[in-house]
């Protein structure tokens, strides 16, 4: 199968700046594909690299099959939602959407009456002979990805769409991207630096780090199985241990990762001796920090477990397969 | 801006004063142009006459300067609203070496008094054994009209976020169609205000066009030449008054159309 987007072996450098170094990637058609990674881990140039804005110092990047070298961005059938939307200040929102269409020569008779669908297809019916100023962040969120989906692309590019947004609106959005990616059949490629984010919407996350993937799979896989104490600390919560203080626990002399929620508090005396430092209240869960082994902890106690009084001693057990060792050189 | 307390007397005289200094010797000139005094400016007038008007009407020397700056001034804005969107588009959007360094040396000339520009002009057109023309004054005033079109459209580049362009490469739009329907729409107010300021710099210079003119004399040098002479004055009053006026409306447009200009580019954000 043809992948929807392929890069084999891209690089691309700005003068010693090695924005993307290498990179081997392959989307596959109708994944919703996010790139997950720090500022400056080179997730948005990737993302610009699709898009046309920027050309390869090195490799091949290839759409649905096509080597895209030199072909500028308004011959690429990919459309791009952009972090500030971008959306044309001089321009109502229904020659907004309208614009793709307009600009191929589309007759405006069918270029509205399509904007319009596409306005409805992001629940903004009615909307179409506001300003983009009138409209809240929100809206201008959907009035952009309207005016990227009315031109049917075969890949959508989303960079960092719901950065400014606040919290509810995002996690609403989010659900809505969703369902909306199920429903048309599009490959998505997300670049965000929020984990949550990525684990919550992507079918694949690709994890990048100083212009590199460094660990590309399942949202799963990436929350339990990290690659490298990069990845481990970059996604979540993990607990990323030392090899020393592996030794010390009673595990192999390598770097390792254990998640809170798999760690059990027994009574004292039992498994890992470990003292209680600090704890909150978290809702369903508290979170304890305990300092076990010369190295601090993080556990998770469901709500229903008494919490220990800080400065009390337990113990710690977990199960010997809920340590993931990582590939880091110890 | 409005402060609650009104302000003091004086602090309202002295603002008083103050536009009078600037504004009464403008309608001087006004009340010049219907003396009947020819040989001095003599105050007050010693009668007055619309007799000015129809002799400025028919000297055909009048309508020969005045047909010189129209044509020079908008020769000059033309120039300068392609080569000033030109520099401004390219250094306000993208990043090259030596950018700063042309971003100070198209504003130099504006900076460097107008002999300066002047004196070097005349020496590097004689160095080229080009003659003197209308060509050579078009290019004194292009000099200096430039950096006006470019100040004007830089300052809205910068407020136009550059993902717009980006945007409609995006989706779909080539340079040109980009050029069109996105760029022109979001610059146009400033162009058009930026064109007519340097109409108006070009309309009135005097310095640069003494040094890069021949035979020709514009509006500003045929007033200068006429002030010498004994008879006749209030006619280069009249020619004042009707450029005065002339001239007041484009610079109230560009005023306007700037604000407006302002409202649409804040209402983006």
């Amino acid at each position: 199968m043809t992948a929807a987007v392929e890069f084999q072996n891209v690089s691309r450098h700005f003068g010693q700046v090695r924005a993307v170094d290498g990179v081997n990637l392959a989307i596959a058609p109708g994944e919703f594909f996010a790139m997950l990674g720090p500022s400056g881990s080179g997730k948005t140039t990737c993302l610009r690299l699709i898009a046309g804005f920027e050309q390869p110092t090195g490799g091949s990047v290839r759409i649905f099959g096509d080597a895209v070298e030199g072909v500028p961005p308004y011959r690429r059938n990919v459309n791009t939602v952009f972090q500030d939307y971008a959306l044309f200040p001089h321009l109502s929102i229904l020659d907004n959407v309208a614009y793709g269409l307009m600009v191929k020569g589309v007759d405006k008779a069918t270029r509205l009456r399509q904007a319009e669908e596409a306005l409805e297809l992001v629940k903004l019916p009615g909307y179409g002979a506001r300003r983009p100023g009138q409209l809240s962040g929100g809206q201008r969120q959907r009035v952009a990805l309207a005016r990227a989906l009315v031109n049917k692309p075969k890949v959508l590019l989303l960079d960092e769409p719901l950065g400014a947004l606040d919290l509810k609106l995002r996690e609403q959005m989010q659900e809505e991207l969703k369902s909306l990616q199920r429903a048309l059949g599009i490959t998505f490629v997300f670049v965000t630096h929020d984990q949550g984010e990525a684990l919550s919407m992507a079918d694949r996350v690709a994890v990048f780090n100083n212009g590199n993937i460094v660990h590309e799979g399942t949202p799963e896989d990436i929350y339990k199985r990290p690659k490298q104490r990069f990845v481990a600390d970059f996604v979540g919560s993990s607990n990323v241990i030392a090899p020393d203080v592996m030794t010390r626990l009673g595990g192999e002399k390598r770097w390792a990762s254990l998640r809170p929620e798999a760690i059990r508090v027994r009574p004292a005396g039992e498994g890992v001796a470990a003292t209680v430092q600090q704890s909150s209240f978290l809702g369903a869960v508290n979170r304890l920090l305990v300092e076990a082994g010369g190295t601090r902890l993080h556990v998770m106690l469901p709500a229903d477990q008494p919490v220990p009084a800080i400065g009390t001693t337990i113990g710690l057990g977990w199960v010997g397969s809920d340590i993931h060792y990582m590939d880091d050189a110890s | 801006m409005r402060s609650d307390r009104s302000a003091s007397f004086s602090l309202k005289l002295a603002a008083g004063l103050g536009l009078l200094f600037l504004h009464l010797p403008i309608l001087l000139i006004f009340v010049y142009a219907f003396t009947t005094e020819e040989k001095s400016y003599q105050w007050p007038p010693p009668g007055l006459t619309t007799q000015w008007f129809a002799i400025a009407w028919n000297r055909p020397d009048v309508w020969a300067a005045l047909g010189l700056s129209v044509k020079v001034a908008s020769i000059a804005t033309l120039i300068a609203l392609a080569l000033g969107t030109l520099c401004a588009a390219a250094v306000s959007q993208t990043r090259f070496f030596g950018r700063e360094a042309i971003s100070l040396l198209v504003v130099l000339p504006i900076a460097l008094p107008g002999i300066i520009t002047g004196i070097a002009l005349r020496s590097a057109f004689s160095l080229l054994d080009i003659p003197f023309s209308v060509w050579t004054i078009v290019l004194g005033h292009a000099t200096f009209c430039v950096v006006v079109v470019y100040n004007n459209a830089v300052a809205r580049f910068r407020r136009t976020s550059g993902s717009l362009i980006e945007a409609s490469m995006d989706l779909g739009a080539d340079g040109f169609q980009t050029f069109r329907h996105v760029v022109l729409p979001n610059i146009g107010t400033a162009l058009l205000a930026g064109g007519m300021l340097a109409f108006a710099l070009s309309f009135d210079e005097v310095i640069v066009t003494t040094f890069t003119g021949g035979q020709q004399s514009t509006l500003p040098i045929w007033m200068l030449e006429e002030l010498i002479r004994p008879r006749q004055r209030p006619v280069t009053n009249v020619v004042a008054m009707v450029v005065v006026l002339v001239t007041f409306l484009p610079i109230l447009a560009a005023y306007y159309l700037t604000r407006d200009g302002d409202q649409i580019a804040g209402g983006g954000k």
